[in-house]
């Protein structure tokens, strides 16, 4: 508990050592040896106070608990204890949670390939000579990027309700069945298809920008050679921006594993979320309903985990890849 | 490319009727259908969302998906009368966070990306990998700790709570570094340095105008981002005349399934949150590049 102030002060001494340092630098007129010090400590100053302190005292919490003293009657009835592990055991043997990965990776198994995969489809059309309307496509499909996902859900919500959605009233006119999209596995679609709507565009924008940096000569000499659009694409563009695919797929999954505000945002219009459904809303819910910030900060730390693992094992293939294709 | 222009000098004894030498390349019918269809699936939402503000509470679920109602000029004044006008409160935070949090954060990202661009110093490397590792973290599980801590420093349900910690942005850092790098060259802090001038000023009258145009990136990106930010304020704010818009519309849309008549008011007041943000991308777009946004630099 008292580890916050200690670190707080640190923190302001780290300032004021360094602004102290860029001041005498300036009056000996020398290079400035301490001005980049000076220039990164508000950005180290806002990291130390909303990363590192956030993240040490999620560790700390993790391997604590609550224990009732005596009879357990107020304010010094509980204490805080040492715990080890128990948290994370509790944490990885919690059904509910497991359920929740489980439904994440169902539903970013369907966002993230179709999402990227739309985005590098419209980026090579917006590529494209002999298309027509691109600089509108690029506009349209860009403007979901300025919606908040929270508006995003709640828009496509009401769209998916059978009283609104057009889809049901042009089926109810044929005497067609139409499937709830709130209930079962099409909510899976309904979810991903909100983030897909909210994300395509934007990595669209990335993948499009890396495409118009590969020299036009490139593009002629195949062209010269006999090749089709589709071969172009194919066997030169794509493997050419394969780096943005790589970050747009990196960041993509980041994303879809902190899922949470479109399952919150659907809630009020459908029973079948549960208020647990992420397991990022498992841990909010841990934390501000159930009151059990301990198990909540042990679950948080293993998603931590789970992500910056991920993230490494991926960087890692994707950076021994490159230098294979470099090396030959 | 130099045949058109040629034409008009042609002899006379070319008829008229000819046809013009090579027909502009054919149109690609099939992708530029898919490109449309991708475009209408992009406007869907939106454009019913446009619709669906001008339909009476009565008409929203009984009428057509995209059959215009009659409701619009009361939607309007219900929502404006609606807890005495919390709506535009809401607003106004929120243009409060995303300004001054993007402005401000900008200026980090500014000073930060800037050092790391131009100067060598132990630990650079180290530094920036750090930071954006922090990329990597999950906005809750950094949001409980941190609520928990601004709770004990009595600054949960505050609008500092909802502003200090999004004025770190690690992307911001990133892209101010390619910019940097990019826009300010050695040589001109060199020759500043040789005239006498100090670090401080160096950065703010010689790097800065350079790395101007990438700012205004950074700050859209950031005002964007804490603009549909929820999940911060959500943890942080109980006090709804604090809530940022995004909040607001999803406490009036959870209320909605008790008292349907909210509907009308959250898709209302769902249409004018939206449009501010659309006019402002369609207006900005004249003059800044899209491209800018992934950190691509022209050279």
């Amino acid at each position: 508990m008292n580890g916050r102030p200690d670190a707080a002060k640190a923190d302001t001494a780290d300032v004021s050592v360094a602004a102290t340092r860029t001041r005498a630098n300036r009056r000996r007129g020398t290079g400035g040896r301490g001005a980049p010090f000076g220039f990164l400590a508000p950005a180290a100053v806002l990291f130390l106070l909303f990363f590192a302190l956030p993240i040490g005292y999620a560790l700390y919490l993790s391997v604590r608990k609550v224990q009732i003293v005596g009879l357990g009657l107020g304010a010094d009835g509980r204490e805080e204890v040492w715990a080890g592990l128990a948290n994370y055991r509790r944490a990885l043997t919690d059904s509910e949670l497991l359920d929740g990965a489980f439904r994440v990776l169902g539903y970013g198994a369907i966002v993230v390939p179709v999402m990227l995969g739309l985005a590098l489809f419209f980026a090579l059309l917006l590529d494209a000579d002999r298309v027509r309307g691109r600089r509108f496509g690029r506009l349209a499909i860009f403007l979901p990027y300025a919606v908040p996902g929270v508006i995003a859900a709640l828009l496509w919500g009401f769209l998916y309700l059978p009283s609104v959605s057009p889809v049901h009233d042009v089926l109810d006119r044929l005497g067609l069945p139409a499937p709830d999209l709130l209930q079962g596995t099409p909510l899976y679609g309904a979810l991903a298809n909100i983030a897909i709507w909210g994300g395509t565009g934007f990595n669209m924008i990335v993948i499009y920008t890396a495409l118009r940096a590969i020299p036009v000569e490139v593009h002629e000499a195949a062209r010269l050679d006999g090749c089709s659009q589709f071969q172009i694409a194919l066997r030169i563009k794509i493997p050419m921006v394969l780096p943005s695919l790589v970050l747009t797929f990196f960041f993509s999954i980041i994303a879809t594993l902190q899922v949470f505000n479109e399952p919150t945002t659907l809630r009020p219009l459908t029973n079948n979320l549960s208020t647990t459904w992420s397991p990022l809303m498992k841990v909010y819910e841990d934390a501000f309903t159930g009151g059990d910030i301990h198990s909540a900060a042990a679950t948080s730390v293993v998603i931590a985990l789970v992500t910056l693992a991920l993230s490494f094992g991926f960087l890692r293939i994707a950076n021994a890849r490159n230098r294979s294709e470099e090396s030959r | 490319m130099s045949a058109p222009t040629t034409a008009p000098r042609a002899p006379r004894t070319t008829a008229p009727k000819a046809p013009r030498p090579a027909p502009r390349r054919r149109i690609a019918l099939l992708p530029s259908a898919a490109l449309l269809l991708g475009a209408l699936y992009c406007l869907l939402p939106v454009a019913w969302v446009v619709v669906a503000a001008t339909k009476a509470g009565d008409e929203l679920f009984s009428t057509f998906t995209f059959a215009p109602g009659t409701g619009l000029l009361e939607n309007l004044g219900d929502l404006n009368a609606y807890r005495d006008g919390i709506y535009w409160r809401w607003m106004l935070n929120s243009l409060l966070y995303a300004g001054l949090g993007a402005l401000l954060s900008c200026a980090v990202s500014a000073l930060a990306g800037y050092a790391l661009a131009i100067y060598r110093f132990p630990g650079r490397e180290a530094f920036f990998n750090v930071l954006l590792a922090g990329v990597l973290m999950p906005p809750v599980i950094l949001a409980v700790p941190t609520y928990l801590l601004l709770a004990e420093a009595n600054l949960t349900d505050s609008h500092l709570a909802v502003l200090l910690p999004v004025l770190l942005s690690p992307y911001g850092i990133y892209l101010a570094r390619i910019y940097a790098a990019a826009a300010v060259p050695n040589d001109v802090v060199e020759a500043a340095r040789m005239d006498g001038s100090g670090e401080w000023r160096i950065f703010r009258a010689v790097a800065l105008p350079m790395m101007l145009p990438g700012l205004v990136t950074i700050f859209l990106f950031q005002f964007v981002a804490i603009w549909n930010n929820f999940l911060l304020p959500y943890i942080m704010l109980s006090d709804d005349e604090k809530f940022p818009i995004t909040l607001g519309l999803f406490t009036l849309l959870n209320q909605g399934s008790n008292t349907p008549a909210l509907y009308t008011l959250v898709i209302t007041g769902a249409l004018l949150a939206v449009l501010p943000l659309i006019a402002l991308f369609l207006f900005i777009q004249r003059f800044w590049s899209l491209d800018l946004l992934s950190g691509a630099v022209k050279s």
